[in-house]
């Protein structure tokens, strides 16, 4: 049992790698002007046109309202892929050396630094649908008379003006989230055992 | 008495009984009508089933139709020009419509065919004549814009064209009038022996669509009037009709309908190809445009072509022969399968239908009747396949459904009717309001037709529609030919008078229908693909301005510095690469059109500012929100004025 545990750590360090092949996220922007909604994948690392040209579309969009231009490259774009790939050696360590109890720390390291990722992109999120240019060519307030933002979900749906917004996870924040509750469920395997005993 | 009256009454209710009838009689005509309606009922957001291009006659344009609504799309311009799309007025299309007699504005477009690989329609191309300055026009159909138009040098009334080959190896143009060739100064009355025709074949690379006008066939002093390839046993063939077998030069209405038979004249290209393989050609000095639009520069070029091969049809045996035909035939077409020909004598209330077996028998017996001008004349029995009796008066045009039937149309009694190939019985006959021209089922002339529809084009339309004055609405007519009687459907209005047209199931093209054209392969000259490479040039009294435009305002939108005198170009590149987001443009006093500028593409006008002030120009197209605001000004100085150019976006 400690061997299955201990392929799914293996296993767990290892799926958050795919985070370099596939999107962890999409945002769609649905209107009846745009048949074919425009659409951004976000990367670790990019942001990338879901059909070509569809960022530049989506800046040109939200110019009108005062929204900042997507930028070409932030912080994080350098800051995660460190981060998978320091937690993804730390995990290969511990399945290869570490006692099973590190199954779960790793787990919950996860858990803090994948929180704080979202935190920041709601962070992200919400600057760049609120920090707007005061000359911006249309200005909308909401009924209690404060100015309207523009943020899109952090997760799910919802209704901006003419879109509608989608914001989902995509296959790497999926695989992310598989190798972790490997971690865990490696965990939890090991224990029960030893409880058995 | 009380009887008589029970008699009256009795009679008065028959009678009305008998009117009531009727009037239900008309009542389920209007039913039927209803059904009609649903039929060629495409709901808003549905797309139609098939594509239509339909002529556009003395427009000189091709319009693009859907099928089964009859509504317009696109009228592509070709041969005249068009304000409204800057062709043939702005820089880069101008030379589009060069001709060896300079720039020629105007058209007559007859006859659209639509590209075919192995004697189907690919969806690649479509080609049309330009009747009265011969040209041939090539229309990508990724774009729906004329990409290549070629002059046809030794040629007058460029009619029977534009027609494929199976493979479009060639499109095919032959002349209508025939003329001295090389042209020079004679008298008129010399004509008989001394006028002639020509064939063109203009190659179609298999690669690019490139056109060159490969070789003409010199051709005795006829009219050749339609032309149709042979296909299937007949590939490697095609087939012209011709009247004026007299002839005569003047007063033709009544001297070139003199023979009882003129002649449908077969031609056997691959034949040609020998010929000039074995250099059996001769070089003729000549002098046409070829006039080529390049997608990446957005930009044509015209070059002026010196020379053409041509083959002498009365030295060259094998080359033509010539199948006597009668009533002088206009349409000259050939069945699905290839072995029929279909004369369509139109002075004639019956068709002649040539087999094309018969007349390989004939042919290869020897068995000739005669000759004009050395090209051997071939029995009338010998290659007549069957007559259809009695079908009309006035045959014109036939197309075919692929399950056997023809369909002709009957000028004077303005009707369609159909009829059995091989049988040669009338199936069935329609009225068309007023005097049917040509027809089109999608694919009709193809091996593979579709036949669902067929579209009649009148030549008068009258009482048809709502008046418009003395000059009205041209006019298509689309019937349902999928059952065994022919239905009306639909009357539609229609740009220009329609000659030909080539219809095409819409999915063979929608999905490579392009959406944008790329910024990054934009090579124009004048492009300015970014913000950054905005500016404006000076060279003596010629000033360039490398303009940006995107939703909404134009970079640079504040010009001073242009004097009086000066003739200012402005390059404008739409950045935008969004789907259906086009820019237009025009400036106060240009004495040109505006720009309609599709997104990734340059294009160019020249103002020539004769009076000192500020001078605004905008946006034409209704392109966002604040289209409004996609306005700019230009600072009109005196011609000695010392103002240096400057320009600039969002500066106070």
């Amino acid at each position: 049992m400690k061997k299955k545990a201990r392929i799914l750590m293996f296993a767990g360090a290892l799926l958050p790698l795919l985070l370099f092949v596939f999107p962890l996220w999409k945002i769609t922007l649905e209107a009846p002007q745009y048949p074919t909604p425009l659409g951004m994948f976000i990367y670790i690392n990019d942001f990338a046109d879901a059909n070509p040209h569809d960022i530049k579309n989506i800046n040109l969009m939200n110019h009108y309202v005062g929204m900042k231009y997507i930028p070409e490259a932030i912080p994080e774009f350098k800051i995660f892929p460190a981060g998978i790939i320091i937690t993804t050696i730390l995990g290969l360590l511990i399945a290869w050396k570490a006692n099973y109890k590190w199954y779960l720390y790793w787990f919950i390291l996860m858990i803090l630094l994948s929180s704080a990722g979202l935190y920041d992109f709601y962070l992200w999120e919400h600057d760049y649908g609120h920090d707007l240019d005061p000359k911006a060519i249309m200005k909308f307030t909401n009924p209690d008379g404060s100015v309207m933002g523009f943020q899109p979900p952090l997760f799910g749906t919802k209704d901006i003006l003419n879109f509608t917004a989608h914001s989902y996870p995509q296959l790497g924040a999926f695989s992310l989230g598989l190798g972790m509750a490997c971690s865990f469920v490696g965990y939890l395997l090991v224990r029960k055992e030893n409880k058995k005993q | 008495m009380n009887k008589f009256r029970l008699v009256m009454i009795a009679t008065l209710v028959a009678t009305f009984l008998f009117v009531g009838c009727n009037q239900q009689g008309k009542d389920s005509s209007g039913a039927l009508a209803s059904s009609a309606a649903e039929k060629v009922y495409v709901a808003p957001g549905e797309h139609d089933d098939f594509y239509a291009f339909i002529s556009g006659g003395f427009s000189g344009q091709l319009s693009v139709y859907g099928l089964p609504s009859g509504r317009l799309f696109k009228v592509i311009p070709v041969f005249s020009q068009d304000a409204e799309k800057a062709w043939g007025y702005n820089e880069e299309t101008k030379p589009m419509l060069n001709t060896s007699h300079g720039f020629v504005p105007w058209d007559d477009s007859h006859h659209p065919d639509i590209s075919q690989t192995n004697g189907e329609l690919d969806g690649r191309f479509v080609f049309i004549n330009g009747n009265n300055t011969p040209r041939i026009a090539k229309i990508d159909l990724s774009v729906f814009e004329t990409t290549e138009i070629i002059e046809i040098p030794n040629s007058a009334g460029n009619h029977s064209s534009a027609f494929v080959t199976e493979n479009t190896e060639y499109v095919v143009a032959g002349t209508r009038f025939s003329v001295p060739i090389p042209q020079r100064d004679m008298p008129i009355n010399e004509y008989k022996g001394n006028f002639q025709g020509s064939l063109s074949f203009i190659s179609v690379d298999p690669e690019d669509g490139g056109m060159d006008l490969s070789f003409q066939i010199l051709m005795p002093g006829f009219d050749y009037d339609l032309a149709h390839p042979g296909r299937g046993a007949s590939h490697g063939w095609m087939f012209f009709s011709t009247y004026n077998s007299e002839e005569s030069h003047s007063l033709m209405e009544v001297n070139a309908s003199q023979n009882d038979k003129d002649f449908i004249a077969a031609v056997n290209w691959k034949k040609a190809e020998e010929y000039i393989n074995e250099g059996k050609f001769k070089t003729m000095p000549a002098n046409y445009a070829h006039n080529v639009y390049d997608e990446e520069t957005h930009t044509a070029t015209s070059t002026m072509k010196k020379e053409v091969r041509v083959l002498d049809a009365s030295e060259l045996p094998g080359l033509v022969y010539l199948l006597p035909t009668p009533k002088s035939p206009h349409g000259c077409d050939v069945n699905p399968t290839g072995e029929y020909i279909v004369g369509n004598g139109k002075l004639s209330s019956d068709l002649t239908v040539h087999s094309f077996a018969k007349m390989i028998d004939a042919i290869e017996s020897e068995k000739f009747d005669g000759e004009a001008y050395g090209i051997p004349i071939l029995s009338f029995e010998d290659v007549l396949a069957g007559t259809v009796k009695q079908a009309g008066l006035g045959p014109l045009h036939t197309e075919f459904d692929g399950q056997g039937n023809g369909y002709t149309t009957f000028f004077i009694s303005s009707e369609v009717v159909k009829w059995k190939v091989g049988t040669w019985e009338v199936v069935d006959r329609q009225p068309c309001y007023y005097s049917v021209g040509h027809l089109m089922i999608p694919g009709g002339n193809s091996r593979k037709p579709y036949g669902k529809y067929v579209v009649a084009m009148n030549k008068i339309t009258k009482d048809r529609y709502l008046p418009t004055g003395p000059e009205v609405t041209q006019s298509a007519q689309l019937y349902d030919i999928s059952g065994e009687k022919m239905e009306l459907l639909l009357d539609f209005p229609t740009v220009g008078e329609p000659h030909y047209a080539a219809g095409i199931p819409a999915d063979l093209i929608k999905e490579r229908s392009k959406k944008i054209y790329s910024l990054e392969e934009n090579k124009h000259k004048y492009a300015t693909t970014s913000d950054a490479n905005v500016r404006v040039e000076r060279n003596g009294n010629e000033v360039h301005i490398y303009m940006t435009m995107i939703r909404s305002h134009f970079n640079p939108d504040n010009i001073e510095g242009i004097k009086v005198g000066d003739k200012v170009y402005f390059h404008v590149t739409n950045l935008e690469q969004d789907y259906d987001v086009p820019h237009g443009v025009s400036m106060i006093g240009a004495n040109t059109s505006e720009l309609l500028i599709m997104p990734g593409q340059t294009e160019t006008f020249v103002w020539e500012p004769k009076q000192v002030g500020v001078w605004p120009f905008y946006c034409t197209d209704f392109c966002s929100a604040l289209h409004q605001e996609m306005q700019g000004y230009v600072r009109v100085s005196p011609a000695n004025s010392d103002l240096e150019l400057s320009w600039s976006l969002g500066e106070d």
